[in-house]
């Protein structure tokens, strides 16, 4: 099979955790004593669950073993097949989730060295994001600090709905150490549960979750961008993990509107939310969420307006689409070498590095 | 262009506007502290009269959760949306260099320069012993 | 731009086209009018414990507005009263104004969907209705009634409906949108089977005090997120009536959404679509794409209106969701709304004009 998109950074993959029986010999004495004697296993996220179609394509779900289980897997499904250069681990685990701050810290540890060990030692095309216990942003901040000297770890991991707010001054230590550390800080569509994910409660359906999440996105941006987060930490990025972009452009209308009336309330937004957001907010490209008719992407693109926007990724194993057609169709191929390597390369620092 | 008494310095006192129509056109003066500024009286965003609007300061920020009040009585919100607009030039806060309202050169001139013209005085009857206000359109 | 050259897109001036307004906010000057309608049990009941709402004060909003009454600050009746309280002053500042056709009402300041007393809802909701009748309806004929529902009780929702449905005054029935639950849930569904009996649209106003948060990541912190997330819990609420089968079992149920604006609409039924090609076995009742619902049994209001600084946009946008769904709205006398004259700054034909101020709203609402 001759590589799709040569020389491409994926940016996200999922390797699958088979839970934290996995983690013990990561786990110091106490905490493998307590995961043992409470039985406590998996830790999947109601959003992922295993055998939703959505979770893994059917031709990427393995005759024996988890779908996303193992480095050969990512090797044969992801990596060689569009001939990336680089992919990016981002790990769906629920540590982060827990109530239990130090068990959340405990485990998120584990899982870090698990990824470092069993994958990133075994292929030198992976790179990883850290999972952080973000409920308690001392011990997340803890985290970063602890991994951010292995430079195969580019970017830090936080669930996509959580106790509070993102923006909320609580979490900006977060912010802190990872822009200290040159890291992007990347949302994926995970949730604590914390709070109900519409205005209206808990929806009935996993796909209603997984639409709605373009708005708990947008409900994060929104809060970033009006408690002055970006004013705040200047080289701070965000990167939005399967979110699509379908909505960006109605989100940017709205913010220039909003603020245009609104900003004596928030006077640290000192410019316009659509440039700050075009500064900082980087999203991958599955799902892309675009018109039906391929002629309509460049429209939707211009009225996002940046070229730098887009970072690739076959979002693998989860089902997005079929055999390598990662690239949505009506990319103009202007963009293309910009989507594949030079946005990732601009926004993950550390990627510079060791290129291959 | 042409000159037009629009009020008595006295009746427009510091801190107040006051709209008033020439040629048509709907204007709004403003005593800033005893200086004039006039703008024409119509939100460039969907139309507003301004007059209608709040008068404030400007509220900047160094920093999340801190916040300055500058410029005092300089600003004018439109009553509808709230876009700021700096009473001096027309200038938006938001979009200064593309978004503005047209001003109009506002002056003061003694009532016994005026009684000799070439002044437009509609409604205004002039006094030898007052101010006025006078602007150019 | 400048005010000079401040661009028209009036509809009125060139074409004699009267406009209809799909949300003009009549205000009651203060909720002690309710006791023209209410029965004595309610009326002490009212007095003693008043309106008890989601929300942690008695009569203001947990995140103050950036005006009084949320209001034009040049709405205020020179006579007294709340903006929006004075009939001849709407007439004279709106109705007359910009030569509206119709009028559609929208009362907010006092409401029965979201009391937490189920008696107390339906009589609230019912006096609401006797008030815009007789206060409103009855004395100007443009001005159109909303149906206004107990609607956590469906049962008790239908017999208003009931009430009124067939009256000349009355076009529409409406809800709260941020509801108890996603308001596909079938515990609504007696609502709409009776909305679809009698033809009647569901209006659906943003508003409501649910006690969850605007949009999924969690309570925000300022107005400045509250009136921006507005059109994400509309999104989220369409999902729900979508991906429950609503418009598959009730096809003839016409769905209003008002004062969401409308650049949210397309991307929604490009995600919906694109995660029931992989999740379509979880919603086997539906037989077809989530965006045909979309585009077969929503409209939308245009306030408040979208602004891309490309005109060109604007018009790629209503394409992309038809110029068939959108019915024109200023909002009357609320700080966002829409001035008809100027809030599209984009080129529209005479065609797309005589849709959009008045023919699309006259079709839904048969007027
Ligand atoms: S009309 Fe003035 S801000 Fe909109």
């Amino acid at each position: 099979m001759s590589a799709e998109t040569p020389g491409a950074i994926d940016c996200d993959l999922h390797p699958a955790l088979p839970g934290c029986m996995a983690l013990l010999p990561y786990l110091d004495g106490h905490w493998r004593e307590e995961i043992v004697s409470r039985g406590l296993d998996d830790l999947d996220l109601a959003l992922w669950p295993r055998n939703a179609p959505l979770t893994a394509r059917q031709d990427w779900r393995p005759a024996q073993g988890l779908a996303g289980g193992s480095v050969d897997l990512v090797r044969a499904q992801a990596l060689d097949p569009f001939g990336s250069s680089i992919g990016i681990l981002n790990t769906l685990f629920g540590a982060p989730a827990l109530h239990n701050v130090d068990m959340a810290a405990a485990l998120c540890r584990a899982t870090n060295d698990w990824v470092a060990r069993e994958w990133l030692d075994r292929d030198a095309r992976l790179r990883a994001g850290i999972l952080v216990p973000m409920e308690s942003p001392e011990l997340a901040v803890q985290e970063i600090e602890r991994r951010a000297a292995d430079r195969r770890f580019v970017q830090v991991l936080l669930l996509g709905a959580a106790e509070t707010l993102l923006g909320r001054r609580v979490n900006w230590p977060i912010y802190e150490a990872a822009e200290k550390h040159g890291l992007p800080v990347a949302l994926q569509v995970t949730s604590a549960t914390r709070v109900a994910p519409t205005a209206n409660g808990w929806p009935t359906y996993l796909i209603e979750d997984h639409v709605n999440f373009a708005q708990t996105f947008q409900s994060q941006l929104l809060s970033m961008i009006s408690e002055g987060v970006f004013s705040r930490y200047p080289g701070l990025k965000l990167v939005l993990l399967n979110a699509g972009i379908g909505w960006v452009p109605s989100f940017l209308w709205r913010g220039t509107k909003e603020w245009r009336a609104l900003r004596r309330e928030v006077p640290w937004v000192d410019r316009d939310p659509a440039a700050i957001f075009r500064d900082h907010v980087r999203i991958s490209i599955q799902p892309i969420d675009a018109p039906p008719d391929p002629a309509d992407l460049a429209a939707l693109l211009e009225m996002v307006g940046s070229d730098e926007m887009l970072l690739f990724a076959t979002d693998w194993p989860h089902w997005r689409f079929e055999g390598t057609d990662a690239l949505p169709p009506g990319l103009p191929e202007r963009l293309r070498p910009r989507v594949l390597r030079e946005n990732a390369l601009a926004t993950y620092p550390r990627l510079k590095e060791s290129l291959p | 262009m042409s000159k037009h008494v629009v009020a008595a310095v006295s009746d427009l006192p510091a801190g107040s506007r006051r709209q008033v129509t020439i040629k048509g056109r709907p204007i709004v003066v403003f005593n800033l502290s005893g200086e004039f500024f006039a703008l024409v009286n119509r939100c460039p965003h969907q139309g507003a009269g301004l007059c209608e609007g709040e008068i404030t300061g400007l509220v900047t920020s160094d920093r999340p959760g801190e916040f300055h009040v500058s410029r005092e009585g300089e600003i004018i919100r439109c009553p509808w949306h709230g876009w700021e607009f700096d009473i001096r030039t027309g200038q938006s806060w938001c979009d200064p260099s593309r978004i503005r309202i047209r001003p109009y050169p506002v002056e003061v001139a003694p009532g016994a320069r005026l009684v000799q013209g070439p002044y437009v005085a509609e409604t205004v009857p002039v006094r030898i012993e007052e101010d006025y206000v006078v602007l150019e359109v | 731009m400048s005010a000079t050259t401040l661009p028209r897109t009036e509809a009125a001036a060139e074409t004699r086209l009267r406009i209809v307004d799909c949300d003009v906010h009549p205000a009651m000057r203060s909720a002690a009018e309710l006791d023209r309608w209410l029965p004595p049990r309610w009326q002490q009941h009212r007095r003693d414990y008043g309106l008890r709402l989601r929300q942690p004060f008695t009569s203001t909003y947990p995140y103050p507005k950036s005006a009084p009454a949320l209001s034009r600050r040049d709405a205020w009746p020179p006579g007294g009263g709340p903006p929006g309280s004075d009939l001849d002053f709407m007439r004279q500042q709106h109705l007359d104004f910009h030569d509206i056709e119709y009028g559609m009402l929208q009362p907010l300041s006092v409401r029965g969907m979201d009391e937490r007393v189920p008696g107390f809802a339906e009589a609230v909701s019912c006096a609401v209705n006797e008030w815009q009748h007789d206060d409103w309806t009855a004395k100007d004929k443009r001005l159109k009634g909303t149906i206004a529902v107990p609607g956590e009780d469906a049962q008790a929702a239908v017999k208003e409906i009931e009430r009124w449905a067939g009256h000349p005054d009355f076009v529409q029935i409406s809800m709260v949108t941020r509801a108890l639950e996603p308001l596909g849930r079938s515990r609504y569904w007696p609502i709409y089977e009776a909305a679809a009996h009698f033809g009647l649209p569901i209006g659906l106003h943003t508003l409501g005090t649910s006690g969850h948060s605007v949009a999924g990541g969690g309570w925000p912190s300022y107005y400045y997120e509250e009136h921006q997330a507005v059109a994400m819990s509309l999104a989220a609420m369409t999902a729900s009536f979508i991906l429950e089968g609503v418009p598959e079992r009730f096809p003839d149920l016409k769905l209003v959404i008002i004062e969401g604006g409308f650049g949210w609409v397309p991307s929604l039924g490009w995600r919906m679509d694109s995660h029931w090609t992989a999740l379509r076995s979880e919603v086997p009742h539906l037989r077809r794409k989530p965006s045909e619902y979309l585009q077969a049994n929503f409209w939308f209001t245009t306030q408040p209106v979208e602004e891309p600084e490309n005109p060109e946009h604007l018009r790629k946008l209503i394409d992309w969701i038809g110029w068939d769904r959108l019915l024109f709205a200023t909002d009357y006398p609320h700080w966002d709304s829409d001035d008809p004259r100027y809030a599209f700054k984009c080129q529209m034909s005479e065609a797309e004009k005589r849709a959009i101020f008045a023919g699309n709203a006259k079709a839904v609402y048969r007027l």
